[in-house]
């Protein structure tokens, strides 16, 4: 009974909530692989592990959907942040260098990467908040400079290492799961519960929303702005963490590369509006779900690699069209007038004017 | 010769929003030359009916007979093309666009592709003349507070050659000057035939100015009469529902309470200020609010109340004066560290600086509770649906659910939400910049009523309104701005009307 209740519950929240679109889409996605795609809901354990495709979609989707996870909350403030790749390469490249080169304790090789990809994503807040520059544009800055700086840390080499503790970041499991699974989703819980048991999330929306009327409230616009943009930053430097480990190498130049879109789509294929306001962060976990497994579902299907890009782009139009209300209403309209236009037509129907 | 029918008429009008069915099989019928009021409580859906009307929603069912045709207008530039002129409840001009960009967004004079600049600020300017408004038309709009804003959006409208007029509670932050320049301007415009539309919640302004009353109720018409065969306290039954002892029971209580308000003997001393002011917003002046006392400010438009009340919140920085809290000197100037020192302020621009569209009705309310209660302190979901329910009901904000998104809501039933939420957050003393706009006459008793048992429970309110007659009933104490400066301050028993007329207006008697 219960478990009966709170099914129908859930599913009446779901269908009236901005997520639901998204949802649908991740299914249908699922839906067309689970026809085509032999296997890919085949799931074996190897080693105390589970694999798959469908695992490996989530493995793979970690950094996009980390990167998604602080993108959200910076959107959500009505801003952008385009420097998230760049730092993920910076922290790939600081973590690579300790390693490689010096000689530090283990915990230092995790913290110096964050705690310096903090500092930068306070530099964003710093810029976008304090001084005033538009957000595009103040990040813009480090999108530019921070493949340099991620350069300078390597000496303009890409680094390889190897390095058992660190490599477990990408390569180990718990419970089963590849680890990425479960730093990103950690990562998710923690920022998800942060925003929700304290104000922090309605603060966010209220700034985005009217950033007039929340100081009017006693919102401080500038700090939330500023704590956005430092999640933000942890996100990608956590992000690059894993690449880094993933690949037992820094490379300051492709690491990271094109993140700042995949993120920014999938907190858009999510349900939140770039206007700022209401965010919706399962909504851009999904999104990030939906970009792995489509390039996912692309590859496995074999098509042609130079066409790949372009089935891509075109999947990520529909979703955004079905998520756009007013294309839904033109749909339903057209659809209407036919329907009507057809009654009128039929002789049954003629004596009702 | 006479015409037979009308030049606009609405017969059996629906349409619903999610969970609202806003209007029912609604009839309305405009002649020319006749000022039309359309009445109804916060909700009942007078602006819906507008906008149905010209085409900014669908409607569900009926019809629209304009000039003799039936019509059905896509979008609001289309019937303003077709001479159905409007003035929309919220302002909807660019603030970042200058007043002549405003007035003549969308219809520049077609001077082959070139734009003549010269002759729209040359033609701005008149039509601002008319209104009696000398500005600089190249400002921006966001420049300019938002009576000046709603009058520019007026004469935006008057200069198109209509042959509807459509004003949509044109003078709810208009001063007794503004009005009776607006109603002059009507009274012209009638008589060269337009059909005048006219939404209020002032009944005075109706029965000067209107010929036809149409009442609204949840949607549903109750009907249309004569202006001169509907006595005022009918018409305020048919808006309410109630009857006419009830209403006059609730006018009674306030009035009870309002002597008992005069009669009150003043507290300690709350917040002293002294030499407070900032060049170009305000001139230095002292001010002293007792604990459970409503210091009422009077003045003109453009006096300077609105600004006294930022700077005293701490929206823009004072640079001269001190401020004393419980007799101790407090620094600091931020909305943020007013909270904390107990003040709210309920400002007069609910869709810039009040409302946050997206947000729930619940989260509106509780911002400023949050807010004081500090970022780490989340209140419990039950603990904000108790409090927010205490607000509805208080206030009868109608809204289907407290989850509905607050731009969902009518103009009324917003600052109605706006003023919940200063209420909940419980200062020890209340800035209400004009907290009535636009609310319908019932609940501006309502609120009357609480302003005054919040001020009997100790709470200090600066109450701010346009309207003489409220800041006398409300307040015990008055204090008169002009031209940025305080000129006046004076105790109500000693006092009336035209005293405070008489001090707000000195200088242009004088001259
Ligand atoms: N866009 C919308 N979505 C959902 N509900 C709406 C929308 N617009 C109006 N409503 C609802 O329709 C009803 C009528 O609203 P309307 O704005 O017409 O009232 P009104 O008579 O103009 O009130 P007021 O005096 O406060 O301006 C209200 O209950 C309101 O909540
Ligand atoms: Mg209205």
């Amino acid at each position: 009974m219960a478990i009966k209740d709170l099914t129908r519950d859930l599913t009446k929240r779901i269908a009236s909530s901005h997520i639901k679109w998204s949802l649908i889409i991740f299914f249908v996605i699922l839906l067309f692989n689970f026809i085509f795609t032999p296997n890919f809901f085949h799931i074996e354990i190897k080693n105390g592990r589970f694999y798959g495709s469908i695992i490996d979609v989530f493995n793979r989707a970690a950094p996009v959907m980390l990167a998604a996870i602080g993108m959200t909350l910076v959107i959500a403030t009505g801003g952008i942040d385009i420097s998230v790749g760049s730092v993920m390469a910076i922290s790939g490249s600081i973590a690579a260098v300790l390693i490689a080169k010096m000689d530090v304790p283990f915990w230092m090789v995790l913290c110096l990467p964050l705690v310096f990809s903090a500092l930068l994503g306070a530099w964003n807040g710093l810029l976008v908040s304090y001084i005033g520059i538009q957000p595009i544009i103040a990040t813009l800055i480090l999108l530019v400079a921070g493949r340099g700086i991620a350069q300078l840390v390597t000496d303009g080499q890409i680094i390889v290492f190897e390095h058992p503790p660190f490599e477990f970041i990408a390569g180990g499991s718990l419970f089963g799961l590849h680890f990425p699974i479960i730093i990103s989703f950690g990562v998710f819980l923690i920022i998800l519960f942060l925003f929700k048991f304290t104000a922090l999330g309605l603060f966010v929306e209220s700034v985005g929303g009217n950033s007039e009327a929340s100081k009017y409230c006693g919102i401080n616009a500038g700090r939330i702005k500023l704590v956005v943009y430092i999640v933000s930053a942890l996100c990608a430097g956590i992000a690059g963490l894993i690449a880094a480990s993933n690949i037992k190498a820094a490379d300051p130049n492709t690491s990271g590369d094109g993140l700042e879109l995949n993120a920014i789509l999938a907190v858009v294929i999510g349900g939140t509006s770039l206007n700022g306001g209401k965010y919706f962060l399962v909504g851009s976990v999904i999104g990030a779900l939906i970009m792995q497994s489509l390039t996912t579902t692309i590859l496995t299907m074999g098509v042609p690699v130079q066409v790949t890009l372009v089935v891509n782009a075109i999947v990520v139009l529909v979703v955004c069209l079905i998520q756009s209300k007013n294309f839904r209403d033109i749909l339903a309209g057209i659809f209407k007038l036919d329907f009507r236009g057809l009654l009128r037509r039929m002789p049954l129907k003629g004596g009702n004017k | 010769m006479i015409e037979s029918t009308p030049i606009l008429q609405v017969k059996s009008l629906s349409k619903s929003f999610p969970g609202v069915k806003a209007l029912a099989g609604v009839d309305l019928s405009v002649w020319t030359g006749e000022v039309h009021a359309l009445m109804g409580e916060n909700g009942a859906g007078k602006s819906t009916l507008i906008k149905l009307i010209t085409g900014v929603y669908r409607r569900d069912q009926g019809e629209i007979i304009y000039n003799g045709e039936k019509v059905n207008f896509s979008s609001p530039r289309e019937a303003q093309e077709k001479g159905i002129s409007t003035v929309y409840q919220e302002v909807n001009l660019i603030p970042t666009l200058s007043v002549a960009e405003n007035i003549f967004i969308g219809r520049f004079p077609p001077e082959g592709v070139k734009i003549n600049w010269k002759s729209i600020k040359k033609s701005a300017e008149d039509s601002l003349k008319k209104l009696d408004l000398c500005l600089d038309v190249t400002q921006p709009l966001s420049s300019f507070p938002i009576a000046i804003q709603q009058m520019i959006a007026i004469a935006r409208a008057v200069d198109f050659q209509a042959k509807v007029l459509i004003l949509d509670e044109p003078t709810s932050s208009l001063d007794a000057k503004e009005v009776n320049l607006l109603f002059s301007i009507i009274r012209k415009l009638r008589d060269d035939g337009l059909g005048i539309i006219f939404v209020t919640h002032f009944l005075e302004q109706v029965y000067e100015i209107s010929d036809k009353i149409t009442v609204l109720r949840n949607g549903l018409l109750v009907g249309e009469f004569e202006t001169q065969s509907l006595p005022r306290l009918e018409l305020v039954a048919k808006m309410m529902g109630k009857d006419l002892e009830e209403f006059e029971n609730t006018e009674k209580k306030l009035d009870s309470a309002v002597q008992v308000n005069g009669n009150r003997k003043n507290g300690k001393s709350f917040i002293q200020i002294r030499g407070f002011g900032k060049k170009g917003m305000i001139y230095p002046f002292d001010l002293e609010i007792n604990k459970g006392e409503v210091l009422g400010l009077a003045g003109l438009l453009g006096s300077g109340r609105s600004e006294m009340a930022k700077l005293l919140f701490g929206i823009e920085r004072a640079d001269k004066g001190k401020i004393y809290i419980d007799k101790k000197a407090v620094s600091g100037s931020s909305p943020k560290f007013s909270i904390k020192k107990g003040m709210g302020f309920c400002p007069e621009d609910r869709k810039t600086s009040g409302i946050i569209e997206d947000l729930t009705v619940r989260e509106n309310i509780m911002l400023a509770v949050q807010t004081r209660q500090g970022l780490f302190r989340k209140i419990a979901k039950k603990k904000q649906d108790e409090i927010v329910a205490q607000y509805i009901k208080a206030l009868n904000i109608s809204t289907p659910s407290p989850e509905q998104k607050i731009k969902n809501l009518s103009g009324g039933n917003q600052q109605k939400v706006i003023v919940a939420r200063w209420l909940a957050s419980q200062p020890r003393l209340l800035i209400l910049d004009e907290p009535t706009r636009g609310i319908d006459v019932g609940a501006k008793a309502e609120i009357q009523k609480l302003i005054l048992k919040l001020s009997r429970e100790g709470m200090s309110i600066l109450f701010i309104s346009s309207e003489l007659s409220e800041i006398l009933r409300c307040s015990t104490r008055i204090a008169v701005l002009r031209d940025k400066v305080k000129v006046a301050e004076m105790m109500n028993q000693d006092i009336d009307e035209s005293a405070i007329m008489q001090a707000i207006a000195e200088e242009d008697n004088g001259n």
